[in-house]
């Protein structure tokens, strides 16, 4: 309640956004309750040499959070961006925050970050208007400098006035400034980490080079939720400079080069206990259903499906399946952790340092203020870094080493076995048209392996039913959320679906989608997609490759489409180009939304058509990049991005939206390519192969 | 068994006491503190790890040190020339040609080795050279735009 007559005070103009969301609550819930401070000061710190240091709890992925979050405080300070010096993920010293996920950082942050700017703002104009003896009114500010506007001379600057102040306020009182005044905001804005990342002395967890590191290799069971139970490390403890630790069932060979520990690794014997799964990667589809079955829940139940179903003049059944997918982030997950004087401190690659350091407390039974994060750059999260096994190893072994700073890197085959996959799924979907190809009759969802999530429908579906299981530990394997989780899987099977039905009624598939929109944003998103595209669409399939689908995430809205060559002698897909029109209301920074977007794509061609996890029982197959094929630079095609432009202030996330509609586009090229409907993602050749053959 | 092994890194010359068989990617992260050089798949897989011997760009992960011996690396970190960005440097930069930026290093070096080689490619053939460095984040667009944009300004590197 606290948090919420806050930022219903704080950040008016946001107020409508944060609260209006379908679930009404964010997607991520933190798992103790935090809030944001309530006095600006916990966000900025202005400096006496009048730089302006920004503190926040989310941490920078590759997404551009530190670009896009000094943008807002330049643009209510009147600095430049470059002006703004951020400080993400410190458990320490920024304010709490929830995850750096689930697209929330544009959506649930910058509101509360803007109106620290703007309080602050008002504060140094009323320090001014004192120290000038002009009224607040009269004054201007730019770059770090406050003067008379009438008489420019009569001027003072941010490090002045804040001399030896502590300005305490608390925030509610400002509003940022309006969409029509502001400068910075809309820009193109050079990446604050740009020079770092070209030059490679950008840090991230694993190249921390503090005195004394030991580092630790974990001796790993040959299988997924297998446990050590005894280990011989006579060979081990023979190399020179070897140390063994062991927790539990935590065994670590620690030394001071990465390459010694993981040799000497290799000579620990350990015997593991733990069934595995009597299932694999073929048979996963059959287990998940046969399941889900008896947990079968109504999540959503409009109108009446038996009685739309009789109306239907046309009726499409399908099935649409996923695999598991893994996160495969370049940086594989790496922890440094440091025991001293009774506090725990973990440089962690991550996505949450506030869930890091309540994971760390709770493994080693330790008040949270014992610990701290701190987050260097990371190297990619999408999800998997959310949560913090390979921080709580670290830490477990640094509270048996006291002083010792103890990094543990996972390799690649690590990160392959202990990552909690995009879960693997299987949906049904019985659906029809009415004799006017205009309306859905009914909608009948039965999935297996996801849930509801946040996939709305972008429209009008008056019957629809969605059943998903309420079944603990369906999943044979380690899942957990993969960029938009639950969306894509659901968008997938409807996109596909919906395709379906207006080929089989002989509509095209945009036409079909235009009579079911019920938002007019997406019939302009509709309109110019079309358009940058130059696609006038017919009923498929047209043998042009042309592929189109539409996503819903929040309150933002895509519409994909894809051209793709397939060659029927090998089944292999070729994306040839791919466009997203995209409406994720105001977009703050054009560039780095324009980098999301063509990264989502760029990703998904690879969750579309080559990424697997590969398993039987336990035991995770992909062992690296050889097995486990990500997109290079050879599939990936032209990319066209389009903004609407919403004319509101309020800002969607767009880490995610921009993934959803992607398989389910190239999906339908293909359809439109070859008539085959790829319905099992991966739609790796021989699958596309497969469909080829099942085509009339 | 250490070995002690002298090559010109970064245009001046060291001196590494390690084993012979070392990876190259170890010796310069851990002996030498030059972490700009990324370890991605420790199987010449991924390309974080590229860096140049004698204008060649190679896998440190995958190089022994005693290979090196004699030779020239250059590594990101001995790109820039007094402060001044490389070209591809400045590329990357200015298209933002990355986004984690966990593989640039391996990226730009491998983009460099090949401009060095071929400054006026075509896109087909940039495609083809930068094949094996792996991209996570979904750069690949703007890595291409930026290796064909210093092909075109400068007509290679240095």
């Amino acid at each position: 309640m606290r948090r919420r007559s806050f930022l219903q005070s704080a950040t008016a103009g946001a107020l409508t956004l944060f609260f209006t969301t379908p679930s009404g609550a964010a997607p991520i819930e933190p798992t103790r309750p935090g809030a944001y401070p309530e006095d600006f000061n916990a966000f900025l710190k202005i400096s006496a040499d009048g730089r302006v240091g920004c503190f926040v709890g989310k941490t920078e992925l590759g997404q551009g959070a530190m670009t896009v979050l000094a943008m807002l405080v330049a643009e209510e300070l009147e600095l430049d961006p470059a002006q703004v010096d951020m400080l993400l993920g410190d458990t320490d010293l920024c304010p709490w925050d929830l995850p750096t996920g689930g697209s929330l950082t544009m959506w649930h942050t910058a509101p509360v970050l803007r109106g620290a700017a703007a309080e602050a703002r008002a504060v140094l104009l009323g320090l001014a208007a004192k120290a000038l003896g002009a009224p607040a009114a009269d004054l201007t500010l730019k770059d770090g400098a406050i003067w008379v506007k009438a008489a420019p001379t009569r001027r003072t600057t941010f490090g002045a006035l804040v001399q030896g102040r502590k300005m305490a306020r608390h925030l509610g009182k400002v509003k940022p400034k309006p969409l029509s005044e502001c400068t910075v905001l809309g820009r193109r804005v050079p990446r604050k980490d740009a020079l770092a990342k070209v030059t490679g002395a950008a840090k991230y967890a694993g190249d921390l080079r503090l005195p004394g590191t030991l580092h630790a290799c974990i001796l790993r069971p040959p299988a997924q939720g297998q446990k050590l139970t005894t280990a011989d490390t006579a060979a081990a403890e023979r190399v020179p400079g070897v140390r063994i630790v062991r927790d539990g069932t935590l065994l670590a060979v620690l030394h001071a080069q990465p390459d010694t520990a993981r040799k000497a690794l290799a000579l620990v014997k350990g015997t593991f206990e733990g069934t595995e799964p009597d299932v694999d990667d073929v048979r996963i589809y059959q287990y998940l259903v046969d399941k889900a079955a008896p947990g079968q829940r109504v999540m959503i139940a409009r109108g009446d499906v038996a009685a739309g179903e009789k109306r239907a003049a046309t009726v499409v059944e399908g099935e649409y399946r996923n695999a598991y997918e893994g996160h495969a982030t370049l940086e594989p997950h790496t922890s440094v952790a440091q025991w001293q004087e009774g506090r725990m401190t973990v440089w962690a690659s991550n996505q949450s340092p506030f869930v890091f350091r309540d994971s760390v407390a709770e493994a080693l039974k330790l008040d949270k203020d014992k610990v701290r994060i701190i987050t260097p750059f990371v190297g990619g999260g999408f999800g998997g870094k959310l949560v913090a096994p390979a921080a709580v190893e670290a830490a477990r072994i640094a509270r048996q080493v006291p002083g010792v700073p103890i990094q543990v890197a996972w390799n690649r085959e690590e990160d392959f076995l202990l990552d909690g996959y995009r879960p693997a799924a299987v949906v049904k979907i019985r659906s029809g048209l009415d004799a006017g190809r205009g309306a859905i009759t009914f909608w009948d969802n039965i999935a297996a392996g996801v849930s509801q999530g946040e996939a709305e429908f972008a429209y009008d579906m008056q019957t629809n039913r969605y059943q998903a299981p309420a079944v603990p530990d369906l999943h044979p394997l380690k899942v957990g959320a993969w960029r938009a989780p639950n969306a894509h899987t659901n968008a997938f099977a409807r996109e596909c679906q919906l395709d379906a039905l207006a080929a089989k009624a002989g509509l095209d598939p945009v036409t079909l989608r235009r009579r079911l929109a019920n938002d007019p944003r997406l019939l302009r998103l509709l309109d110019l997609a079309l358009e940058a595209f130059g696609w006038e669409p017919a009923p498929g399939p047209t043998g042009r490759g042309i592929g189109l689908a539409c996503g819903a995430w929040r309150q933002a809205l895509v519409v994909a489409v894809a051209e793709v060559a397939v060659d029927k002698a090998t089944g292999k897909v070729q994306v040839l180009r791919f466009l997203e029109a995209v409406d994720v209301g105001l977009v703050v920074n054009p560039d780095g939304a324009r980098q999301q977007v063509e990264g989502a794509i760029t990703m998904c061609i690879g969750q579309a058509l080559s990424e697997e996890i590969h398993f039987k029982g336990g035991r995770i197959l992909n062992k690296n990049f050889d097995t486990y094929l990500l997109p290079r630079f050879s599939a990936i095609p032209r990319i066209q991005v389009v903004f609407a432009d919403s004319g509101t202030s309020t800002t969607q996330g767009i880490g995610e939206p921009p993934v959803v509609p992607v398989a389910a586009a190239l999906a339908n090229a293909v359809f439109d390519a070859t008539g085959a409907r790829v319905t099992h993602v991966p739609f790796t050749p021989e699958r596309v192969l497969e469909a080829l053959k099942r085509v009339p | 068994m250490d070995a002690t092994v002298s090559f010109v890194l970064n245009g001046k010359p060291v001196t590494v006491t390690s084993p012979r068989d070392r990876m190259l990617v170890w010796v310069l992260r851990d002996e030498l503190g030059l972490t700009g050089t990324k370890v991605g798949c420790e199987a010449g897989l991924c390309g974080a790890c590229t860096v140049l011997v004698d204008h060649e760009a190679v896998l440190s992960c995958s190089t022994a040190l005693g290979d090196v011996a004699g030779k020239a690396v250059l590594t990101i970190e001995g790109l820039a020339i007094d402060g001044k960005l490389d070209p591809v440097q400045e590329a990357f930069q200015d298209h933002h040609a990355f986004q984690c930026g966990y593989c640039t290093s391996g990226m730009i070096m491998a983009a460099w080795a090949f401009l060095k080689k071929q400054p006026r490619a075509t896109r087909a053939e940039i495609i083809a050279a930068m094949e094996g460095n792996i991209c996570r984040c979904g750069a690949h667009v703007r890595i291409l735009d930026a290796v064909e944009s210093v092909g075109k300004a400068t007509g290679g590197v240095r």
